[in-house]
């Protein structure tokens, strides 16, 4: 009688973790469709004019900035990241793991209002005296939040390199392989699909990122063209002007959320397949 | 009868004390003189001289725990894989000693077959071209003759040239055993340890199995680790005998079968224990 109370218990408490996501996404589609409806789909997304008091509502500069802050983000954070976990899981004596990981995974607790913080100290003055421009860019943005997705890509990609058996890596190392001719040609082939997880759901994480990227990332209202010119990305949009804004504005913020929730359902979903173990 | 083994046998079948005198090593490709080897403070395998005989097969046999596979993965220095694993003693090959060769060049000149079939995640043409890939062989037409060859030596060619290039992990357990073997063939090894290489395997495959390593003894110095004792008195030509580390007994197989000196040997291959 206990255990089935506790059972029923466990399982209301999992399921209600579902609801919120569904709840979630109820919300935002409920004010966000009727607006894309009104103005349109395609004028929505593919329109590159934000002036929401004078009734235009295009959000293309938003999601190529979004785009493009993450992919370069996932580029530097993937290369350091799948490096570190390499070295972690074949070459770090074990004494060094024992202090590397720790530390690594207090990356990931530092609030991200922190990075920001760093950004526009360290980075932000950097980059305008040796690249020249304002700074605040899509670079500095990249730069942030590749360092902001280590923890994820690093304890992922760790995680998969350590799951390939050891028997892979004796045989090939009874063949007279290196052990880097081992980790490239083995070891990584067979921890494909988890480091590729680790890189999307990396990718995940950095284009949701919203307080570091409002501070380094200079926000204006224009398509970004150059890695050093100032950008606005979707998240940053909703947080800016969430604050003021009413009427079909504040929809059209909401129906910019759908855009982001829409992109990261695909990221997710596409690192779900890409994971599952292959027969 | 003993006299007469001794002088039979090229091998001093009692090579326990150092103070004998040298092991008689005319015919022996890979031997080890009072070979110690040490897991932090436990010592695995105690002074063992034991010398594997060119184009034979030799058997390591003992209950579990009594160091066989230690012995067997310190001859191409797999046992330095484990932390704080070392050894004292010397191991030869031809000769000279294995520390004076690359830990590279001897695991090239001496492979090694595992008990769990490891083909890698790659096709089967992969997993054979691997080791001459690493070695610097990269011509495609030379790789397809090494690959056609290996298979052929392992009797698996005709039943996989049509399927080279699927997964290896498609294959049958014991198409992946005898996979590993042509792998490691394909490195032109001279000596082939074998760690228990039958024990995934059912009663048919191993002897299949077993018939391929007659068929490779013709060209190489095989040593097989195996807690089955049939297995051993079927397929080898030497049998040892290892207990808690120490090489308790060693001599043609057919002595050691039939008339062991040690009550040690005789209990254990009676199934008394083990």
């Amino acid at each position: 009688m206990r255990e089935k109370l506790i059972e029923k218990g466990l399982l209301l408490v999992a399921f209600s973790a579902v609801a919120m996501i569904f709840l979630i996404a109820y919300l935002i589609f409920r004010e966000g469709v009727p607006l894309v409806a009104k103005v349109g789909v395609w004028d929505f997304i593919a329109s590159t004019r934000w002036a929401p008091s004078k009734g235009s509502f295009g959000i293309l500069p938003m999601i190529v900035g979004s785009l493009e802050v993450t992919l370069l983000a996932v580029i530097i954070g993937a290369t350091l990241g799948l490096s570190c976990a390499m070295f972690l899981a074949e070459f770090a004596p074990r004494w060094s793991v024992r202090i590397l990981k720790p530390m690594i995974e207090l990356l990931a607790g530092i609030p991200s209002v922190v990075y920001g913080f760093i950004g526009v100290v360290v980075l932000i003055p950097f980059i305008r005296r040796t690249f020249g421009g304002p700074g605040f860019s899509v670079l500095a943005a990249a730069i942030i939040l590749g360092i902001m997705i280590l923890p994820t890509v690093i304890a992922i990609s760790l995680d998969a390199l350590n799951a390939v058996p050891p028997l892979y890596k004796e045989g090939s190392l009874a063949l007279g392989a290196t052990r880097w001719q081992t980790l490239h040609r083995v070891v990584l082939p067979a921890a494909r699909s988890g480091i590729i997880a680790a890189f999307i759901l990396g990718m995940g994480r950095a284009i949701g990122e919203t307080m570091a990227v409002i501070m380094v990332a200079g926000n204006a209202l224009t398509m970004p063209t150059s890695l050093l010119q100032p950008v606005r990305t979707l998240t940053s949009n909703i947080a800016l002007e969430m604050g003021y804004a009413s009427g079909d504005h504040q929809a059209a913020l909401f129906a910019t959320g759908m855009v982001l929730f829409v992109i990261i359902a695909i990221l997710n979903t596409i690192a779900l397949v890409i994971a599952r173990p292959r027969t | 009868m003993d006299s007469k083994l001794s002088t039979l046998d090229p091998l001093n079948p009692r090579p326990l004390e150092p103070s004998l005198p040298k092991l008689e090593t005319r015919n022996s490709k890979l031997e080890t003189q009072n070979l110690n080897v040490f897991y932090g403070n436990f010592q695995a395998v105690k002074s063992v001289s034991i010398a594997f005989p060119c184009k034979a097969i030799t058997a390591i046999i003992g209950p579990s725990g009594c160091g066989k596979s230690t012995l067997l993965r310190s001859l191409n220095r797999m046992n330095e894989l484990v932390d704080g694993a070392r050894i004292k003693g010397t191991i030869l090959l031809d000769g000279s000693d294995i520390y004076r060769l690359s830990v590279l060049e001897l695991r090239k000149r001496v492979g090694m077959v595992f008990q769990r079939p490891n083909a890698f995640p790659l096709p089967v043409f992969d997993n054979i071209a691997y080791g001459p890939r690493i070695h610097g062989t990269n011509n495609g037409s030379e790789l397809q003759a090494i690959v056609e060859r290996c298979l052929r030596s392992v009797h698996m060619w005709d039943e996989v040239k049509d399927k080279l290039n699927d997964s290896a992990l498609r294959l049958t357990d014991e198409q992946r055993q005898r996979l590993c073997i042509a792998r490691m063939l394909a490195v032109e090894p001279e000596v082939l340890l074998m760690d228990e290489p039958c024990s995934a395997l059912d009663p048919i495959a191993t002897l299949r199995i077993e018939d391929l390593m007659r068929s490779l003894k013709e060209k190489y110095c095989i040593v097989i680790v195996t807690h089955n004792m049939q297995q051993a008195a079927r397929v080898s030509d030497y049998t040892g005998f290892m207990l808690l580390g120490v090489l308790k007994e060693f001599g043609t197989t057919k002595q050691i079968f039939t008339t062991p000196r040690e009550t040690d040997t005789e209990n254990y291959i009676s199934g008394r224990f083990g």
